[in-house]
């Protein structure tokens, strides 16, 4: 991963940023970079100094456009979700195309697509993947993230998922601090904020309704680390980057929510039953009636989850033989 | 025929080729693979609708649909051959006798002795005296015996002790299809209950005193009430439009103490059209999430599988909440008011909720109170106009409440998806006709098999490891949220892209859980043994060890029993842009892609039943992963091999 090149309007080239990718494909061997915004969007970065990898420069490098949305509009969607789900106005014959207009579905569903699609240059044309959008720290993280839920088992256990969080988001630089700032409710509407990380656990929640038994968490982990991100008693989802976080002292100052999920008392809590290691890649299916609404997370305070609760205690009670 | 094309709905270039079989029952693919040898068996009942699609290069396309909602694509070289299959298949498909019907040649290989104890296995009279019946308040009639009042009853119904012959048959007279107001659900708690009829002929000013005092006998078997619903089940307009036609409803007026209500769903029609379109957008190539919820807001199917739900949870709360008696009824009375009926039933009493409950509730609501099997599901060739998929909606209503209550209920969702697939199937005499009368007319019992024999002897398949009857879900009344509870309504994929392996999950959770549990069991049966030999020796200490090591091992041997890990799945076609990959060329990739595709389709999913052999069940789907508990028939290839399955290229 990595952020848009600047290129400009007048093409301008960069010797080492060619050769540092020349090191990532052999010689013949090619590569593929996913770039996160739509061909249009991208070309338009050129006026004000960035743009995209050309062909000329970069011939090893084939180039993938798959828009995926983020920021104000990304924020709205999430907003509007949230208001229709608590619409208790809404009659069926209306819900679903309501359920549409926020646009939210559509959204994880073009996130899994890229990921998907990231993970089969690698897993299926061995080629390696280059992903970045604009600034590389919203849409390009999402991308590169799920891409190693799917293809990589020891991502899908709990510490690795953790190792991964810190990796990919956490050390990358999303600027959690601007992202998630006021959250859906808010009247507010910062211009930074966007829910990129909710998005990012959205999907990995749908990897755990299709794939019950590959994933060593469950639903539980998701939303815990939903409410961190946005406040918090520990200081790993604290400011925007790690510059920030020496600055502000963050190690010596709080406590790390790993340390506390870690404890024995708590990690079951967070455990799936059904956990069991696959070592293979997990291929989602993101046609539409795949991807569900993540009912545990936009209905949380609204459904009657007694009876769901108690299915998971009876699998529990089951796998553990009582 | 040779040479056909059996093709992938999602991908049309995973094709499968093989030779077509036309029998007299069925029709059957089988592929050309030698190690395989795949077969895919559709019974002409299945049959819905045939299509000839424009011919191509490649051949004639001719497009299958099945009432249960598989849809085969099958492309025949010549077209002269495409045209004989074609017109054969809409003959077969349309039969015209019922002696052309499947079930009349199905044999299961069972003796004379075995046929008989599988029909009984459903016993009306031992239903309703399990409800309490008769008592004080309620009693069984013979008025119907030969269907001489009505001919689409039963020979026994239930009625108020006050209810004399004379009432019933005065009553009968003043509704639609002489179905009077019969017992359906007695809730011995409170003597509340659910009665159900058609509507009354009353126009806009006619009275029958015996239909009046009919109620008045329901109203007075419940001495905690003062006063009956009466529940219609058709939006207003329609039940309005009616009394033109000289029929109608209950006006408060003319009967004493009743509080009536409508509760709109729609007819028949209105849900075939709302099914059709809910096929349409199952049906479309590569769908948006935008195209996927318009299309399903569109066709309106979830609207009408909440009315109908909402309708079951109003008679429900009457009855278990007030206390008060319900009578039921829509146009004429074996629709709507079936569907609504056994939803109520169903939240009211955990019985329904075990397998054996819940097909004596088909039996009663749906079988003995003359639904119209043949007209509905089409057994026979007729008026396509009487083709609704009613049954199918009230058997959705019970999925989407298994999926509120995953504890409640003693069977899952492939006993549910089955029996869907048997009522179409006509490989079981039971969902045969249109009323009891007609089925004994043609001595079904004694020349075709029972459904519910043959699930009950396979009832390990049809069990939820979540249900514990001690649980306090399904004791008593469910109660299912109200507002808002718009999103707890899903769209059943199971059911309706019930072929489609790729959309679902791999891992069949049910089939693991079920699977730890007998394990669980066998153990805790080793371990009473063990125990009981302990008491007895004195070397106590070695042989408990043995066992504890055992139990802790277990987690990891179900691990690899249920050997999830090598099931290996295929990644769908994520880009719509098919030159993302131009590295490959089709040529290299699409043989090797079908084979191992199919490979891993075919030890999964088929039915080991499934050789050549006609005489056992076809084609019946089996989704889900199997995994007995001592290993299965899931497959074990080489993960490594899936390089081979790319389905991105240009």
């Amino acid at each position: 991963r990595s952020s848009q090149p600047l290129t400009g309007p007048n093409r301008k080239r960069c010797r080492e940023d060619e050769t540092l990718l020349g090191t990532v494909v052999d010689e013949g061997e090619r590569g593929f970079i996913i770039d996160t915004r739509s061909a249009q969007a991208a070309k338009q970065a050129r006026m004000t100094g960035g743009g995209t990898e050309p062909k000329s420069s970069y011939p090893q490098w084939r180039r993938l456009h798959r828009p995926l949305e983020r920021g104000r509009p990304l924020q709205e969607s999430f907003i509007k979700l949230v208001e229709a789900c608590n619409d208790t106005s809404i009659n069926m014959d209306r819900w679903l195309s309501r359920l549409e207009s926020c646009r939210w579905l559509s959204h994880v569903k073009a996130a899994l697509s890229t990921a998907c699609l990231a993970a089969q240059c690698m897993d299926r044309e061995e080629a390696s993947v280059l992903v970045h959008g604009a600034e590389g720290t919203d849409t390009t993280l999402l991308v590169t993230a799920l891409a190693q839920v799917i293809l990589d088992p020891s991502c899908r256990t709990l510490a690795g998922f953790q190792g991964l969080l810190e990796r990919e988001w956490i050390e990358a630089g999303h600027p959690f601090h601007l992202r998630c700032a006021h959250s859906a409710y808010s009247h507010a509407r910062l211009k930074q904020e966007a829910p990129l990380f909710l998005l990012f656990l959205d999907c990995v929640w749908q990897l755990s309704r299709q794939f019950p038994f590959s994933l060593e968490f469950g639903e539980r982990l998701l939303l815990t680390l939903f409410d961190n991100a946005y406040a918090s008693t520990y200081g790993t989802f604290l400011c925007n980057n790690e510059k920030e976080r020496c600055l502000c002292k963050v190690k010596e100052s709080t406590h790390s929510l790993w340390a506390w999920l870690n404890q024995p008392g708590e990690k079951k809590k967070y455990l799936n039953p059904l956990y069991s290691h696959n070592a293979l890649v997990i291929w989602p299916s993101v046609e539409p009636q795949s991807i569900q609404l993540w009912q545990g997370l936009f209905f949380r305070w609204i459904r009657a989850s007694q009876y769901l609760d108690e299915a998971w205690a009876e699998i529990q009670r089951l796998v553990e033989g009582s | 025929v040779e040479n056909v094309r059996l093709l992938d709905r999602l991908s049309s270039r995973k094709a499968a080729l093989g030779t077509l079989y036309l029998t007299a029952t069925h029709v059957i693919f089988v592929e050309n693979v030698s190690e395989t040898r795949k077969e895919t068996w559709v019974l002409h009942s299945q049959i819905s609708s045939i299509e000839k699609q424009a011919t191509t290069a490649t051949g004639c396309p001719l497009l299958i649909r099945c009432k249960n909602f598989q849809v085969i694509q099958l492309v025949i070289p010549q077209e002269r051959d495409c045209h004989d299959v074609y017109i054969s298949l809409i003959r077969l498909a349309r039969p015209v006798k019922y002696e052309e019907l499947y079930c009349f040649s199905f044999n299961p290989k069972l003796d004379k002795e075995e046929r008989e104890q599988g029909w009984k296995l459903v016993d009306l009279n031992e239903e309703y005296n399990r409800m309490g019946i008769p008592n004080n308040y309620w009693q069984i009639s013979d008025v119907n015996r030969d269907y001489g009042i009505c001919d689409s009853y039963p020979t026994e119904v239930y009625v108020p002790k006050s209810a004399t012959a004379h009432i019933i048959v005065g009553s009968s007279k003043f509704r639609s299809r002489r179905r009077f107001p019969a017992l359906s659900y007695y809730c011995k708690d409170n003597n509340a209950s659910i009665c159900r009829s058609s509507q009354p002929l009353s126009g806009f000013s006619a009275r029958c005193l015996e239909d009046e005092q009919m109620l008045q006998a329901i109203r007075k078997a419940n001495p905690g009430s003062d006063f009956i619903y009466v529940v219609d089940t058709r939006p207003k307009l329609n039940a309005m439009a009616n009394r033109a036609a000289g029929k109608g409803y209950e006006n408060e007026d003319n009967y004493s103490n009743i509080k009536f209500q409508f509760i709109g769903i729609e007819n028949i029609h209105v849900m075939r059209n709302s099914l059709q379109k809910m096929l349409e957008v199952c049906e479309l190539k590569s769908p948006s999430m935008s195209d996927f919820l318009w299309g399903l807001e569109n066709s309106g199917w979830l609207k009408h599988i909440k009315a109908i739900m909402d309708a079951g949870i109003f008679i429900a709360k009457a009855v278990a909440e007030e206390g008060v008696s319900v009578l039921v009824h829509c146009s004429d009375g074996w629709d709507r008011t079936a569907q609504v009926c056994s939803v109520a039933s169903l939240l009211l009493d955990p019985y329904y909720r075990t397998m054996k409950g819940f097909m004596v509730l088909i039996e009663k609501d749906w079988v003995s109170f003359g639904h119209k099997f043949n007209h509905r599901y089409g057994n026979l060739d007729g008026d396509p106009k009487e083709i609704s998929p009613v049954i199918d909606q009230f058997i959705e209503c019970v999925w989407q409440l298994m999926e509120q209550f995953p504890c409640a209920f003693e069977f899952n969702e492939r006993f549910l998806i089955h029996i869907q697939h048997h009522i179409y199937s006509c490989q079981f005499g039971n969902f045969l006709c249109n009323s009891q009368k007609e089925r004994q007319e043609l001595k079904i019992q004694e020349r075709t098999y029972s459904l519910w024999a043959h699930l009950w002897k396979n009832r390990a398949d049809y069990l939820n490891p979540l249900y514990r009857s001690d649980h306090s879900q399904t004791q008593g009344t469910l109660h299912p949220q109200m507002a808002p509870c718009n999103f707890l309504y899903k769209f059943w994929s199971g059911m309706y892209n019930r072929f489609e392996k790729g959309l679902h999950p791999r891992q069949s959770v049910t089939d693991y859980l079920m699977a730890v549990k007998e394990e669980t069991q066998q153990l805790e049966e080793e371990l009473e043994v063990l125990g009981e030999r302990l008491a007895n020796l004195q070397k106590s200490q070695l042989n408990y060890n043995k066992v504890k090591s055992k139990q802790q091992d277990r987690s990891k041997q179900l691990g690899l029993s249920t050997s999830n890990n090598s099931l290996a799945n295929t990644p769908q076609e994520y880009s719509n842009d098919l030159k993302s990959f131009p590295s490959r060329s089709p040529s290299q990739g699409d043989e090797e892609d079908s084979a191992l595709i199919l490979t891993q389709d075919n030890l999964k999913s088929s039915d080991p039943d499934l050789s050549a052999n006609s005489d056992q069940e076809s084609g019946v789907e089996d989704l889900s992963c199997r995994s007995p508990s001592g290993g299965g028939c899931l497959p074990s290839e080489d993960s490594g091999k899936d390089s081979d399955e790319a389905v991105f290229l240009a």
